[in-house]
Protein backbone atom coordinates (compact mmCIF):
# COMPACT_ATOMS: atom_id res chain seq x y z
CA UNK A 1 0.00 0.00 0.00
CA UNK A 2 0.81 3.92 -0.20
CA UNK A 3 1.56 5.47 3.41
CA UNK A 4 2.76 8.69 4.35
CA UNK A 5 6.16 8.18 6.47
CA UNK A 6 8.89 10.20 8.16
CA UNK A 7 12.30 10.26 7.19
CA UNK A 8 13.69 13.13 9.10
CA UNK A 9 13.25 16.50 10.28
CA UNK A 10 11.18 18.38 7.26
CA UNK A 11 11.26 15.04 5.30
CA UNK A 12 7.81 12.90 4.77
CA UNK A 13 7.61 10.93 1.89
CA UNK A 14 5.04 8.77 0.19
CA UNK A 15 6.28 4.99 -0.23
CA UNK A 16 5.42 1.75 -0.91
CA UNK A 17 5.13 -0.63 2.15
CA UNK A 18 4.13 -3.87 3.04
CA UNK A 19 -0.54 -3.97 3.37
CA UNK A 20 -1.08 -4.37 7.61
CA UNK A 21 -2.93 -7.61 8.46
CA UNK A 22 -4.67 -8.92 11.47
CA UNK A 23 -2.00 -9.57 14.34
CA UNK A 24 -4.16 -10.08 17.33
CA UNK A 25 -7.40 -11.67 18.38
CA UNK A 26 -9.36 -7.64 18.99
CA UNK A 27 -7.93 -6.08 15.91
CA UNK A 28 -9.22 -4.87 12.61
CA UNK A 29 -7.90 -3.67 9.66
CA UNK A 30 -9.77 -0.46 8.07
CA UNK A 31 -9.29 0.88 4.20
CA UNK A 32 -8.74 4.32 4.94
CA UNK A 33 -11.96 6.96 3.48
CA UNK A 34 -10.48 10.28 5.01
CA UNK A 35 -7.30 11.26 7.17
CA UNK A 36 -6.28 14.81 8.27
CA UNK A 37 -2.65 15.72 9.27
CA UNK A 38 -2.95 17.07 13.03
CA UNK A 39 -1.13 19.93 14.42
CA UNK A 40 0.79 17.30 16.73
CA UNK A 41 2.08 15.60 13.51
CA UNK A 42 3.72 19.37 12.76
CA UNK A 43 5.93 18.32 15.91
CA UNK A 44 7.00 15.02 14.48
CA UNK A 45 7.43 17.12 11.12
CA UNK A 46 10.10 19.46 12.82
CA UNK A 47 11.87 16.77 14.82
CA UNK A 48 10.83 18.00 18.51
CA UNK A 49 9.38 14.66 19.68
CA UNK A 50 11.96 12.12 20.45
CA UNK A 51 11.30 8.74 19.67
CA UNK A 52 10.44 8.67 15.92
CA UNK A 53 12.42 6.39 13.38
CA UNK A 54 12.65 6.34 9.83
CA UNK A 55 9.94 4.68 8.08
CA UNK A 56 7.53 5.29 10.99
CA UNK A 57 3.84 5.92 9.16
CA UNK A 58 1.68 8.92 10.61
CA UNK A 59 -1.12 10.00 10.91
CA UNK A 60 -3.70 9.58 14.12
CA UNK A 61 -6.92 11.11 12.52
CA UNK A 62 -8.52 9.20 9.82
CA UNK A 63 -11.67 6.82 9.24
CA UNK A 64 -12.71 4.15 6.68
CA UNK A 65 -14.31 0.88 5.75
CA UNK A 66 -14.07 -2.04 7.77
CA UNK A 67 -11.90 -4.26 5.64
CA UNK A 68 -11.18 -7.46 7.70
CA UNK A 69 -11.70 -8.39 11.68
CA UNK A 70 -9.90 -10.47 13.81
CA UNK A 71 -11.98 -12.97 15.73
CA UNK A 72 -12.78 -10.69 18.89
CA UNK A 73 -13.43 -8.02 16.93
CA UNK A 74 -17.10 -6.60 17.43
CA UNK A 75 -16.99 -5.12 14.17
CA UNK A 76 -18.66 -6.00 11.11
CA UNK A 77 -16.90 -6.15 7.13
CA UNK A 78 -18.07 -3.04 5.04
CA UNK A 79 -18.93 -1.03 8.57
CA UNK A 80 -17.47 3.31 8.40
CA UNK A 81 -15.55 3.90 12.02
CA UNK A 82 -14.00 6.46 13.22
CA UNK A 83 -10.90 5.23 15.49
CA UNK A 84 -9.68 7.39 18.28
CA UNK A 85 -5.91 8.04 18.43
CA UNK A 86 -5.04 6.86 21.97
CA UNK A 87 -4.86 2.96 21.46
CA UNK A 88 -6.78 2.04 24.68
CA UNK A 89 -7.77 -1.78 25.61
CA UNK A 90 -10.98 -0.53 27.53
CA UNK A 91 -9.83 -3.27 30.65
CA UNK A 92 -7.03 -1.66 32.80
CA UNK A 93 -8.25 0.14 35.98
CA UNK A 94 -7.51 3.34 33.42
CA UNK A 95 -9.96 2.44 30.85
CA UNK A 96 -12.60 1.82 33.58
CA UNK A 97 -12.20 5.25 35.05
CA UNK A 98 -12.56 7.10 31.69
CA UNK A 99 -9.31 8.00 31.50
CA UNK A 100 -8.48 6.05 28.07
CA UNK A 101 -5.17 7.83 26.99
CA UNK A 102 -3.67 6.39 30.39
CA UNK A 103 -4.29 2.78 29.32
CA UNK A 104 -1.76 0.40 31.05
CA UNK A 105 -1.42 -2.02 28.05
CA UNK A 106 -1.95 0.09 24.67
CA UNK A 107 1.67 0.39 24.35
CA UNK A 108 4.19 -2.71 23.84
CA UNK A 109 6.12 -3.68 26.33
CA UNK A 110 9.83 -2.97 25.04
CA UNK A 111 8.31 0.47 24.22
CA UNK A 112 7.36 1.53 27.46
CA UNK A 113 11.16 1.44 29.10
CA UNK A 114 12.24 4.92 27.75
CA UNK A 115 8.82 6.91 28.90
CA UNK A 116 8.82 5.04 32.59
CA UNK A 117 12.62 6.50 32.77
CA UNK A 118 11.58 9.77 30.81
CA UNK A 119 7.83 10.81 32.74
CA UNK A 120 8.31 7.90 35.80
CA UNK A 121 5.37 6.47 34.07
CA UNK A 122 4.96 4.45 30.42
CA UNK A 123 2.50 6.73 29.06
CA UNK A 124 -0.57 5.09 26.74
CA UNK A 125 -0.39 4.42 23.03
CA UNK A 126 -1.26 6.18 19.91
CA UNK A 127 -1.28 5.38 16.37
CA UNK A 128 1.94 7.15 14.03
CA UNK A 129 3.28 9.05 17.22
CA UNK A 130 6.91 8.27 17.83
CA UNK A 131 8.16 5.03 19.80
CA UNK A 132 7.36 6.51 23.01
CA UNK A 133 3.71 6.26 22.50
CA UNK A 134 3.93 2.82 21.23
CA UNK A 135 5.60 2.87 17.30
CA UNK A 136 1.76 1.55 16.07
CA UNK A 137 1.75 2.56 12.06
CA UNK A 138 -0.57 5.25 11.74
CA UNK A 139 -3.46 6.17 8.83
CA UNK A 140 -2.15 8.52 6.54
CA UNK A 141 -2.03 5.12 4.25
CA UNK A 142 -4.25 3.03 2.20
CA UNK A 143 -4.84 1.00 5.40
CA UNK A 144 -4.48 0.44 9.05
CA UNK A 145 -4.49 -1.69 11.52
CA UNK A 146 -6.59 -1.09 14.52
CA UNK A 147 -6.03 -2.93 18.01
CA UNK A 148 -8.46 -3.27 20.51
CA UNK A 149 -11.44 -2.39 17.63
CA UNK A 150 -14.30 -3.73 19.82
CA UNK A 151 -13.93 -0.74 22.25
CA UNK A 152 -12.39 2.03 20.50
CA UNK A 153 -13.85 2.75 16.95
CA UNK A 154 -17.41 4.12 17.01
CA UNK A 155 -19.13 3.54 13.88
CA UNK A 156 -20.73 6.52 11.98
CA UNK A 157 -24.71 5.84 10.41
CA UNK A 158 -25.35 6.05 7.29
CA UNK A 159 -25.93 9.35 5.78
CA UNK A 160 -23.39 11.18 7.17
CA UNK A 161 -20.11 12.30 5.43
CA UNK A 162 -16.87 11.70 6.62
CA UNK A 163 -15.93 14.86 6.97
CA UNK A 164 -18.75 15.87 9.43
CA UNK A 165 -17.38 13.47 11.99
CA UNK A 166 -13.48 12.68 10.80
CA UNK A 167 -12.10 15.08 13.87
CA UNK A 168 -14.24 12.68 16.24
CA UNK A 169 -10.75 10.93 15.82
CA UNK A 170 -8.74 13.97 18.12
CA UNK A 171 -9.12 17.23 17.55
CA UNK A 172 -12.64 18.13 18.63
CA UNK A 173 -12.55 15.95 21.83
CA UNK A 174 -8.97 17.51 22.38
CA UNK A 175 -11.16 20.73 22.32
CA UNK A 176 -13.87 19.75 24.20
CA UNK A 177 -11.56 18.40 27.33
CA UNK A 178 -9.74 21.49 27.40
CA UNK A 179 -12.90 22.92 27.74
CA UNK A 180 -13.91 20.95 30.38
CA UNK A 181 -10.59 20.98 31.85
CA UNK A 182 -11.06 24.75 32.60
CA UNK A 183 -13.64 23.89 34.89
CA UNK A 184 -16.32 26.65 32.81
CA UNK A 185 -18.95 28.01 35.00
CA UNK A 186 -21.76 30.22 34.07
CA UNK A 187 -20.69 33.82 32.96
CA UNK A 188 -16.71 32.93 33.07
CA UNK A 189 -14.62 34.61 30.93
CA UNK A 190 -12.03 32.23 29.05
CA UNK A 191 -8.90 33.13 27.21
CA UNK A 192 -8.14 30.25 24.49
CA UNK A 193 -4.04 30.61 23.09
CA UNK A 194 -4.30 28.95 19.54
CA UNK A 195 -6.53 29.13 16.81
CA UNK A 196 -5.52 26.23 15.71
CA UNK A 197 -7.91 23.33 14.84
CA UNK A 198 -8.06 22.35 18.58
CA UNK A 199 -8.44 25.77 19.63
CA UNK A 200 -10.93 26.30 17.52
CA UNK A 201 -12.54 23.11 19.17
CA UNK A 202 -12.02 24.73 22.51
CA UNK A 203 -13.75 28.03 21.65
CA UNK A 204 -17.05 26.53 20.67
CA UNK A 205 -16.91 23.95 23.54
CA UNK A 206 -16.39 26.85 25.61
CA UNK A 207 -19.14 29.00 24.43
CA UNK A 208 -21.97 25.81 24.27
CA UNK A 209 -20.33 25.32 28.39
CA UNK A 210 -21.69 28.56 29.16
CA UNK A 211 -18.76 31.27 29.03
CA UNK A 212 -20.13 34.66 28.64
CA UNK A 213 -17.12 35.94 26.80
CA UNK A 214 -14.33 33.60 25.16
CA UNK A 215 -11.39 35.44 24.24
CA UNK A 216 -9.04 34.31 21.30
CA UNK A 217 -5.15 34.49 20.95
CA UNK A 218 -3.12 34.10 17.70
CA UNK A 219 -1.44 35.76 15.39
CA UNK A 220 -2.63 34.28 11.74
CA UNK A 221 -5.95 36.54 10.52
CA UNK A 222 -7.66 34.18 8.96
CA UNK A 223 -7.72 31.85 12.07
CA UNK A 224 -8.77 34.61 14.37
CA UNK A 225 -11.88 35.30 11.81
CA UNK A 226 -12.39 31.22 12.20
CA UNK A 227 -12.68 32.37 16.14
CA UNK A 228 -14.80 35.23 15.63
CA UNK A 229 -17.01 33.18 13.89
CA UNK A 230 -18.27 31.00 17.10
CA UNK A 231 -18.53 34.22 18.95
CA UNK A 232 -15.07 34.79 20.34
CA UNK A 233 -13.74 38.35 20.70
CA UNK A 234 -9.93 38.56 19.70
CA UNK A 235 -6.41 39.47 19.81
CA UNK A 236 -3.57 39.48 17.48
CA UNK A 237 -0.74 38.71 19.66
CA UNK A 238 1.73 40.81 16.89
CA UNK A 239 -0.47 44.60 17.37
CA UNK A 240 -1.48 43.87 21.10
CA UNK A 241 -0.07 43.25 24.91
CA UNK A 242 -1.67 40.22 25.45
CA UNK A 243 -1.66 40.37 29.15
CA UNK A 244 -2.40 44.14 29.09
CA UNK A 245 -5.98 43.41 26.57
CA UNK A 246 -7.20 40.91 28.97
CA UNK A 247 -6.74 42.46 32.01
CA UNK A 248 -8.74 45.58 30.13
CA UNK A 249 -10.86 43.05 28.67
CA UNK A 250 -12.05 41.66 31.60
CA UNK A 251 -12.43 44.90 33.93
CA UNK A 252 -9.42 44.36 35.50
CA UNK A 253 -9.61 40.25 36.65
CA UNK A 254 -8.03 38.90 34.56
CA UNK A 255 -9.81 35.88 32.53
CA UNK A 256 -11.39 32.83 34.58
CA UNK A 257 -10.09 30.00 32.72
CA UNK A 258 -7.05 29.64 30.27
CA UNK A 259 -6.67 27.28 27.70
CA UNK A 260 -3.14 26.39 25.98
CA UNK A 261 -4.08 25.30 22.97
CA UNK A 262 -0.37 26.12 21.55
CA UNK A 263 2.26 24.05 22.88
CA UNK A 264 5.76 23.19 23.06
CA UNK A 265 6.49 25.46 19.63
CA UNK A 266 5.08 28.67 20.61
CA UNK A 267 5.90 31.47 18.43
CA UNK A 268 6.88 35.02 19.45
CA UNK A 269 9.64 37.34 19.43
CA UNK A 270 9.65 37.47 23.09
CA UNK A 271 13.42 36.95 25.13
CA UNK A 272 12.08 34.07 26.63
CA UNK A 273 10.85 32.56 23.68
CA UNK A 274 14.00 32.88 21.75
CA UNK A 275 16.01 31.44 24.47
CA UNK A 276 14.02 28.49 24.39
CA UNK A 277 14.15 28.09 20.64
CA UNK A 278 17.68 28.29 20.66
CA UNK A 279 17.73 25.34 23.09
CA UNK A 280 14.66 23.61 21.41
CA UNK A 281 17.34 23.87 18.35
CA UNK A 282 20.41 22.49 19.92
CA UNK A 283 18.40 20.17 21.08
CA UNK A 284 19.23 20.78 25.38
CA UNK A 285 15.55 22.15 25.96
CA UNK A 286 12.66 20.51 24.47
CA UNK A 287 9.81 22.59 24.92
CA UNK A 288 9.08 26.26 24.27
CA UNK A 289 6.91 27.56 26.44
CA UNK A 290 5.80 31.20 25.54
CA UNK A 291 2.36 30.96 25.50
CA UNK A 292 1.94 28.77 28.64
CA UNK A 293 3.67 31.64 30.93
CA UNK A 294 1.64 34.30 28.88
CA UNK A 295 -1.56 32.24 29.95
CA UNK A 296 -0.49 31.55 33.41
CA UNK A 297 0.73 35.69 34.26
CA UNK A 298 -2.87 36.58 32.80
CA UNK A 299 -4.92 34.21 34.99
CA UNK A 300 -6.99 35.64 37.25
CA UNK A 301 -6.13 34.66 41.31
CA UNK A 302 -7.58 31.65 41.65
CA UNK A 303 -8.14 30.53 38.24
CA UNK A 304 -8.06 27.49 36.40
CA UNK A 305 -5.09 26.72 33.40
CA UNK A 306 -5.96 23.60 30.76
CA UNK A 307 -3.45 22.61 28.53
CA UNK A 308 -4.00 20.51 26.00
CA UNK A 309 -0.95 21.83 24.26
CA UNK A 310 1.61 18.92 23.62
CA UNK A 311 4.83 19.24 25.59
CA UNK A 312 7.41 16.38 25.31
CA UNK A 313 10.44 17.26 27.41
CA UNK A 314 11.42 19.56 30.39
CA UNK A 315 10.31 23.30 30.89
CA UNK A 316 12.57 25.87 32.31
CA UNK A 317 11.56 29.45 33.42
CA UNK A 318 8.26 27.73 34.70
CA UNK A 319 6.08 30.21 36.56
CA UNK A 320 5.53 28.24 39.78
CA UNK A 321 5.51 31.40 42.10
CA UNK A 322 2.57 32.76 39.96
CA UNK A 323 0.81 29.13 39.97
CA UNK A 324 1.20 29.39 44.13
CA UNK A 325 0.42 32.26 44.80
CA UNK A 326 -2.45 33.13 42.64
CA UNK A 327 -3.60 29.62 44.10
CA UNK A 328 -3.91 27.95 40.32
CA UNK A 329 -5.46 25.05 39.18
CA UNK A 330 -3.72 23.22 36.49
CA UNK A 331 -4.93 20.27 34.72
CA UNK A 332 -3.80 18.68 31.50
CA UNK A 333 -2.88 15.03 29.58
CA UNK A 334 -3.74 13.56 26.41
CA UNK A 335 -7.20 13.29 25.76
CA UNK A 336 -9.56 10.25 26.55
CA UNK A 337 -11.26 10.23 23.30
CA UNK A 338 -12.94 7.29 23.72
CA UNK A 339 -14.74 9.12 26.78
CA UNK A 340 -16.47 11.68 24.46
CA UNK A 341 -17.02 9.90 21.32
CA UNK A 342 -20.39 9.04 21.41
CA UNK A 343 -21.62 12.30 22.79
CA UNK A 344 -20.12 14.39 20.52
CA UNK A 345 -21.35 12.51 17.37
CA UNK A 346 -24.83 13.12 18.97
CA UNK A 347 -24.11 16.89 19.13
CA UNK A 348 -22.54 16.86 15.42
CA UNK A 349 -26.17 15.15 14.10
CA UNK A 350 -28.00 17.80 16.03
CA UNK A 351 -26.08 20.43 14.27
CA UNK A 352 -25.04 21.77 17.31
CA UNK A 353 -21.08 21.52 17.09
CA UNK A 354 -19.91 22.97 13.15
CA UNK A 355 -16.90 20.10 12.64
CA UNK A 356 -16.20 21.02 8.95
CA UNK A 357 -15.52 25.07 8.77
CA UNK A 358 -11.88 24.25 9.61
CA UNK A 359 -11.31 22.12 6.59
CA UNK A 360 -9.62 24.36 4.12
CA UNK A 361 -7.29 21.87 1.69
CA UNK A 362 -8.31 18.24 0.24
CA UNK A 363 -5.28 16.53 -0.91
CA UNK A 364 -4.55 13.06 -2.38
CA UNK A 365 -2.27 11.02 -0.35
CA UNK A 366 0.17 11.22 -3.05
CA UNK A 367 0.43 15.07 -2.24
CA UNK A 368 0.85 14.56 1.93
CA UNK A 369 4.20 16.28 1.81
CA UNK A 370 3.28 19.38 0.25
CA UNK A 371 0.69 19.15 2.90
CA UNK A 372 3.18 19.30 5.60
CA UNK A 373 4.98 21.94 4.58
CA UNK A 374 2.16 24.20 3.01
CA UNK A 375 0.09 23.52 7.15
CA UNK A 376 3.57 24.46 8.91
CA UNK A 377 4.50 26.93 6.75
CA UNK A 378 1.24 28.79 5.63
CA UNK A 379 -0.45 28.53 8.68
CA UNK A 380 -3.02 31.45 7.91
CA UNK A 381 -4.47 29.76 4.77
CA UNK A 382 -3.77 26.14 5.73
CA UNK A 383 -6.08 25.63 8.60
CA UNK A 384 -6.70 22.01 8.05
CA UNK A 385 -5.24 19.50 5.72
CA UNK A 386 -7.29 16.47 4.50
CA UNK A 387 -6.39 14.11 2.57
CA UNK A 388 -8.02 11.29 0.50
CA UNK A 389 -5.75 7.76 0.37
CA UNK A 390 -8.34 6.15 -2.17
CA UNK B 1 14.22 -13.57 51.79
CA UNK B 2 15.24 -11.89 54.80
CA UNK B 3 13.88 -8.89 56.02
CA UNK B 4 16.08 -8.10 58.93
CA UNK B 5 18.20 -5.00 59.73
CA UNK B 6 15.96 -3.49 57.21
CA UNK B 7 15.56 0.58 57.67
CA UNK B 8 12.57 1.22 56.05
CA UNK B 9 9.47 -1.01 54.98
CA UNK B 10 10.50 -0.47 51.13
CA UNK B 11 11.29 -4.23 49.52
CA UNK B 12 14.96 -5.20 49.29
CA UNK B 13 14.51 -5.02 45.69
CA UNK B 14 14.10 -1.06 45.80
CA UNK B 15 16.88 -0.67 48.01
CA UNK B 16 20.13 0.85 46.62
CA UNK B 17 22.25 -2.28 47.67
CA UNK B 18 19.78 -4.80 46.34
CA UNK B 19 21.80 -7.97 47.12
CA UNK B 20 22.21 -9.71 50.67
CA UNK B 21 25.57 -12.15 50.39
CA UNK B 22 26.11 -12.90 47.13
CA UNK B 23 22.31 -12.53 46.10
CA UNK B 24 21.04 -9.59 44.14
CA UNK B 25 17.08 -8.76 44.67
CA UNK B 26 15.09 -7.88 41.71
CA UNK B 27 11.68 -8.07 40.82
CA UNK B 28 8.32 -5.80 39.89
CA UNK B 29 4.86 -5.57 41.47
CA UNK B 30 2.18 -4.88 39.44
CA UNK B 31 -1.59 -4.41 39.63
CA UNK B 32 -3.83 -6.26 37.51
CA UNK B 33 -7.58 -5.63 36.98
CA UNK B 34 -8.40 -9.70 37.47
CA UNK B 35 -9.31 -11.53 40.59
CA UNK B 36 -6.74 -13.41 42.29
CA UNK B 37 -8.12 -16.84 41.71
CA UNK B 38 -7.90 -16.44 38.36
CA UNK B 39 -4.53 -15.12 38.33
CA UNK B 40 -3.05 -17.70 40.35
CA UNK B 41 -4.62 -20.59 38.25
CA UNK B 42 -3.13 -18.99 35.14
CA UNK B 43 0.17 -18.89 36.45
CA UNK B 44 0.70 -22.09 38.63
CA UNK B 45 0.00 -23.71 35.22
CA UNK B 46 3.38 -23.48 34.18
CA UNK B 47 2.73 -24.15 30.69
CA UNK B 48 1.41 -21.12 30.26
CA UNK B 49 4.32 -19.30 31.10
CA UNK B 50 6.45 -19.16 27.49
CA UNK B 51 2.80 -17.40 26.76
CA UNK B 52 4.10 -13.94 28.47
CA UNK B 53 7.58 -14.64 28.95
CA UNK B 54 9.51 -14.52 25.62
CA UNK B 55 12.53 -14.90 27.80
CA UNK B 56 11.91 -18.62 28.02
CA UNK B 57 13.01 -20.92 25.42
CA UNK B 58 11.96 -23.68 26.87
CA UNK B 59 10.78 -25.53 29.26
CA UNK B 60 11.04 -29.22 30.37
CA UNK B 61 9.47 -31.19 33.88
CA UNK B 62 12.05 -33.36 34.99
CA UNK B 63 10.11 -34.43 37.70
CA UNK B 64 6.88 -33.77 40.46
CA UNK B 65 7.48 -29.40 40.79
CA UNK B 66 10.90 -29.44 38.82
CA UNK B 67 11.38 -28.35 35.55
CA UNK B 68 14.62 -27.16 33.15
CA UNK B 69 14.27 -23.41 32.22
CA UNK B 70 16.36 -22.71 28.94
CA UNK B 71 16.43 -18.56 28.97
CA UNK B 72 17.84 -16.23 26.83
CA UNK B 73 20.89 -14.47 28.12
CA UNK B 74 22.98 -11.40 26.77
CA UNK B 75 24.61 -11.62 23.46
CA UNK B 76 22.85 -14.85 22.11
CA UNK B 77 23.78 -16.77 25.29
CA UNK B 78 21.75 -19.02 27.39
CA UNK B 79 21.32 -19.77 30.51
CA UNK B 80 20.32 -23.74 32.20
CA UNK B 81 18.59 -23.33 35.42
CA UNK B 82 16.81 -26.24 37.07
CA UNK B 83 14.21 -25.21 39.62
CA UNK B 84 12.15 -26.94 42.44
CA UNK B 85 9.17 -26.17 43.95
CA UNK B 86 9.59 -25.56 47.49
CA UNK B 87 6.17 -23.87 48.28
CA UNK B 88 2.55 -23.19 47.37
CA UNK B 89 -0.01 -21.59 48.69
CA UNK B 90 -3.43 -21.54 46.94
CA UNK B 91 -4.54 -18.42 45.21
CA UNK B 92 -1.72 -16.40 46.96
CA UNK B 93 2.21 -17.45 45.88
CA UNK B 94 4.40 -19.92 44.75
CA UNK B 95 7.86 -20.18 45.34
CA UNK B 96 10.98 -21.75 43.73
CA UNK B 97 14.84 -21.96 44.35
CA UNK B 98 17.57 -23.75 41.59
CA UNK B 99 18.70 -27.23 42.56
CA UNK B 100 22.00 -27.68 43.71
CA UNK B 101 23.00 -29.27 39.97
CA UNK B 102 21.75 -25.74 38.34
CA UNK B 103 24.06 -23.26 36.19
CA UNK B 104 22.84 -20.68 38.65
CA UNK B 105 22.05 -20.02 42.32
CA UNK B 106 18.20 -18.24 42.69
CA UNK B 107 15.64 -18.01 44.63
CA UNK B 108 11.94 -16.71 44.09
CA UNK B 109 8.65 -15.85 44.67
CA UNK B 110 5.44 -14.83 43.05
CA UNK B 111 2.88 -13.46 45.33
CA UNK B 112 -1.19 -12.44 44.56
CA UNK B 113 -2.57 -10.47 46.90
CA UNK B 114 -6.06 -8.33 46.85
CA UNK B 115 -5.82 -4.88 46.13
CA UNK B 116 -6.95 -2.26 47.87
CA UNK B 117 -10.50 -0.07 46.18
CA UNK B 118 -11.03 -3.11 44.55
CA UNK B 119 -8.50 -2.57 41.76
CA UNK B 120 -8.04 -6.37 41.50
CA UNK B 121 -4.47 -8.55 42.12
CA UNK B 122 -1.16 -7.19 43.16
CA UNK B 123 0.93 -9.45 41.39
CA UNK B 124 4.82 -9.48 43.15
CA UNK B 125 7.90 -11.43 41.75
CA UNK B 126 10.49 -11.16 43.82
CA UNK B 127 13.87 -12.65 42.38
CA UNK B 128 17.24 -13.40 44.15
CA UNK B 129 19.99 -14.45 41.92
CA UNK B 130 24.00 -14.61 41.41
CA UNK B 131 24.68 -12.88 38.54
CA UNK B 132 26.52 -14.39 36.30
CA UNK B 133 29.91 -12.80 35.74
CA UNK B 134 29.16 -10.98 39.03
CA UNK B 135 28.10 -7.21 38.98
CA UNK B 136 30.30 -6.98 35.39
CA UNK B 137 28.07 -9.71 33.87
CA UNK B 138 25.02 -7.59 35.45
CA UNK B 139 26.07 -4.58 33.99
CA UNK B 140 26.69 -6.00 30.65
CA UNK B 141 23.10 -8.24 30.90
CA UNK B 142 21.65 -4.48 31.43
CA UNK B 143 22.70 -2.92 28.43
CA UNK B 144 21.41 -5.82 26.28
CA UNK B 145 17.92 -5.27 27.93
CA UNK B 146 18.26 -9.00 29.38
CA UNK B 147 18.77 -8.46 33.15
CA UNK B 148 16.46 -10.44 35.22
CA UNK B 149 15.38 -7.27 37.08
CA UNK B 150 14.41 -5.96 33.37
CA UNK B 151 13.56 -9.38 32.34
CA UNK B 152 10.49 -9.44 35.20
CA UNK B 153 9.21 -6.32 34.55
CA UNK B 154 9.14 -6.92 31.10
CA UNK B 155 7.48 -10.48 31.75
CA UNK B 156 4.81 -9.01 34.46
CA UNK B 157 3.44 -6.75 32.11
CA UNK B 158 3.28 -8.80 29.64
CA UNK B 159 1.05 -10.91 31.98
CA UNK B 160 -0.91 -8.11 32.66
CA UNK B 161 -1.63 -7.25 29.11
CA UNK B 162 -2.85 -11.00 28.45
CA UNK B 163 -4.90 -11.18 31.63
CA UNK B 164 -6.41 -8.02 31.29
CA UNK B 165 -6.80 -7.09 27.69
CA UNK B 166 -6.53 -11.20 26.64
CA UNK B 167 -4.06 -10.24 24.41
CA UNK B 168 -0.06 -8.95 24.36
CA UNK B 169 -0.19 -5.22 22.51
CA UNK B 170 2.28 -5.30 19.63
CA UNK B 171 3.01 -2.79 16.71
CA UNK B 172 3.62 -4.93 14.24
CA UNK B 173 1.54 -4.70 11.15
CA UNK B 174 1.77 -7.75 9.21
CA UNK B 175 3.91 -11.04 9.58
CA UNK B 176 7.23 -11.03 8.09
Amino acid sequence: MRALTWHGIGDVRVDTVPDPEIINPRDAVLKITSTAICGSDLHLYDGVIPGMKQGDILGHEFMGIVEEVGPKSTLKVGQRVVVPFTISCGHCFFCEQGQFSACDNGNPVENQDASEKLYGHAMGAAFGYSHLTGGYPGGQAEYVRVPYSDVGPIVVPDGIPDEDVLFLSDILPTGWMAAENAGIREGDTVAVWGCGPVGLFAVQSAVLMGAAQVIAIDHHPRRLELAARFGARIINFEDTHVGEALMEMTGGIGPDAVIDAVGMEAHGFAPDNVFDAVKQKVGVGADRGHALRQAILAVRKGGRVSIPGVYGGMLDKWPLGAMMEKGLELRSGQTHVQRYTADLLRRIQEGEIDTTFLISHRLPLDEAPTGYKNFRDNQNEWTKVVLKPH
Amino acid sequence: MSTEQLSDDAPLRARRDDKEGKLAHVGRSVTINRPRHELFAFWRDFQNLPTFMENIEKIEFTGHNRARWTIRAPVGTRVELETEIVDVVEDASISWRSTEDSQIRTEGKVTFTDAPGNRGTIVTADIAYTPPGGDIGRAIAKLFMAEPNIQARHELKRFKMLMEAGEISTPINHRN
